[in-house]
């Protein structure tokens, strides 16, 4: 196909255009990711620079100092995310089974019950006391239980699971299997992709999430890096909080600290999203969920 | 049904019981999946949700949720303090303005970056701008929050050294009620705009192929194409994204809000969700913070619905 000189014209204003959108996506990433190893005097030298002229790693020395704070909360991070996507894998996985079963006479009362919690909700307050009275505030737990079952995953799972073929399950079932042997030795094997998907969403969800750690979590032992992340942006007095946690010898300029505090809370996710990122786009342009 | 209107003899209701048993072993292993699942929904969405009775009781702040229960009715005194006070309206305005603001400059966006996309030149190309485009998408608004101040801060931020060198005054952007909303905005833009293009590019990978092939025949140009096939080809499901978009106008874009806002800036930022967590938790007057929590939750749900029920009009799936 030929073209024409004004297309050619249209072609590159385009892809201009693109390249600028990209530049302002990824520039206050790569602006903290850069700055994170530098030092002040390198950082008031040169405000837009994202390239270090001398490598300072102060920052990442403290962040990683085994018994800091954020290396603490690191900690939590990690094991908050790895109990909570099995949990939730575990309950939803389940629930998605037994509402995908049109047999089961249950099944529509419960689905409109879970349904009408994505429309309406008690809110923060009872909630907060709900957890109080449970004695789960200040609890581990807390970061997995009130958010246990996403109503929104358990759908696209049920869904997913709907679409198996029932001539497959027909088939165990008269050779005598129930349905727990069914929904273990047949159902989970074939949704392997579908429950990869599902755990990287809860997954994802958990490492992203600071405002049910915030509310309920008391002690500083036990919060997660997104609060860390947050206390320490909006603390004026991070000097002081790096100096009273004295597990380097010297003290890390509190920029470095915030900048790094960052990268190291963003790189997993960097690393994972492109991977996601086509389940996501399925499950948003697909995921009609009809019952 | 008919063995409960039948007569009501030892004989059926034996039969009954019977019946219920078997049931109940037939589908054992469901009910035995299915129902701690249920039990979930009951404790942390059920209990809560009629807990939601403190926002007519007299709730002291004891007792924790039993206190709920046994606090005296205070009927609708909650909500008349709400809506006597300066803050209902500027919540009101506060929110609905960002709404405003969202759907004016932040609709558009991915219509637009989704046309570019669109038209953009090579595969590989193509899948990176989106790929990078959808990358903020996934980071939380604490980590937002975090780049956005170090971006804005007067001391040593790249946009305020900028400002220094077209000789101007360094300004605290985040502070400043005047720039707080732009802020908004800009960084909403910023976090969802690449995610906001799929819907848009899947609405147009799904446009005839023919109807281009037909008007480069007749010499159409690629812009006439774009204007005059793909935004046309686009346009229903425009209708009903910008349809759903106002009814979550009350949305008071929590996260975003809260991990950016400061006293400062309360007069311009705060809306009804930022002022709820604000009252009841930080301040602890619980059964207050509730009413204004269930006022919001009652309209949001009434907008919900009726946009969900506008937008199935013009043959969307809705939410459901």
């Amino acid at each position: 196909m030929k073209q024409t000189s004004s297309e050619k014209w249209f072609d590159t204003c385009n892809t201009i255009m693109l390249i600028l959108v990209c530049i302002v996506m990824l520039y206050p990433v790569l602006f903290v990711f850069g700055r994170s190893v530098m030092t002040d005097l390198d950082r008031a030298a040169h405000p837009f620079a994202i390239w270090p002229t001398v490598l300072d790693m102060s920052g990442y020395k403290y962040v990683f100092s085994s018994g800091s704070y954020i290396a603490n909360a690191y900690m939590i991070t990690i094991l908050r995310t790895l109990a909570g996507t099995f949990c939730s894998m575990l309950f939803t996985a389940a629930l998605a089974f037994a509402l995908s079963n049109r047999d089961y006479p249950l099944r529509n009362a419960f689905t409109l019950l879970i349904a009408f919690t994505m429309w309406f909700g008690g809110g923060l307050i009872p909630l907060f006391l709900l957890v109080k009275s449970l004695g789960l505030y200040n609890h581990f737990a807390v970061l997995i239980l009130p958010g246990l079952i996403s109503a929104w995953n358990m759908l696209i799972l049920r869904n997913f699971f709907m679409q198996i073929p029932t001539g497959i399950i027909e088939s165990a079932r008269m050779d005598g299997a129930n349905d727990l042997v069914i929904f273990l030795r047949i159902i989970l094997p074939l949704s392997s992709a579908a429950l990869a998907t599902i755990s990287l969403f809860y997954a994802v969800g958990h490492w992203n999430s600071w405002f049910d750690a915030m509310i309920y979590i008391h002690d500083r032992d036990l919060w997660p890096m997104q609060v860390f992340l947050r206390e320490i942006i909006h603390n004026a007095n991070l000097n002081d909080m790096i100096r009273s946690d004295a597990v380097v010898e010297i003290s890390p300029p509190a920029q470095s600290v915030i900048m790094a505090t960052i990268v190291v809370t963003t790189v997993p996710i960097l690393c994972v999203y492109p991977f996601l990122q086509r389940y996501f786009v399925k499950g948003i342009t697909v995921g009609s969920i009809k019952g | 049904m008919n063995t409960i209107a039948a007569p009501n003899t030892k004989r059926s209701i034996g039969s009954v019981r019977r019946k219920t048993l078997t049931w109940i072993w037939k589908y054992r292993y469901l009910h035995l999946l299915a129902l701690p699942c249920m039990l979930y929904f009951l404790i942390f969405k059920y209990i809560p949700m009629y807990g939601i009775i403190i926002a007519f009781k007299d709730y002291k702040g004891i007792g924790g949720f039993e206190g709920i229960i046994s606090s005296d009715w205070a009927g609708f005194k909650n909500f008349h303090m709400f809506f006597d006070s300066i803050y209902f309206w500027r919540l009101m305005r506060n929110t609905l303005m960002l709404s405003l603001y969202l759907l004016i400059f932040a609709f558009p966006a991915p219509i637009i970056l989704a046309l570019l996309i669109n038209e953009a030149r090579g595969m590989w190309f193509k899948k990176a701008v989106q790929s990078i485009s959808y990358m903020p998408h996934f980071l939380s608004w604490v980590v937002c929050a975090g780049l956005v101040l170090q971006l804005l801060t007067p001391t040593g931020g790249p946009v305020n050294a900028l400002m220094e060198m077209m000789g101007k005054e360094p300004i605290a952007f985040t502070s400043d009620p005047g720039y707080f909303r732009t802020i908004l905005v800009l960084t909403n833009i910023w976090k969802e705009v690449g995610w906001g293009t799929i819907i848009y590019l899947a609405a147009m990978a799904s446009i005839d192929p023919e109807l281009y092939e037909a008007s480069t025949m007749d010499g159409a140009k690629k812009w006439h194409k774009m204007l005059y096939i793909t935004l046309p080809g686009i346009k229903e499901i425009v209708a009903i994204m910008l349809i759903l978009s106002m009814g979550n106008i009350l949305d008071g874009h929590f996260e975003q809000v809260f991990n950016l806002y400061s006293p400062a800036v309360y007069e311009v930022a705060d809306n009804f969700d930022t002022y709820v967590y604000r009252i009841g938790l930080v301040e602890a007057k619980f059964a207050y913070s509730a009413a204004v929590g269930l006022f919001k939750s009652v309209v949001a749900l009434v907008l919900v619905v009726l946009a969900n029920r506008a937008a199935k009009r013009l043959g969307s799936d809705g939410l459901w």
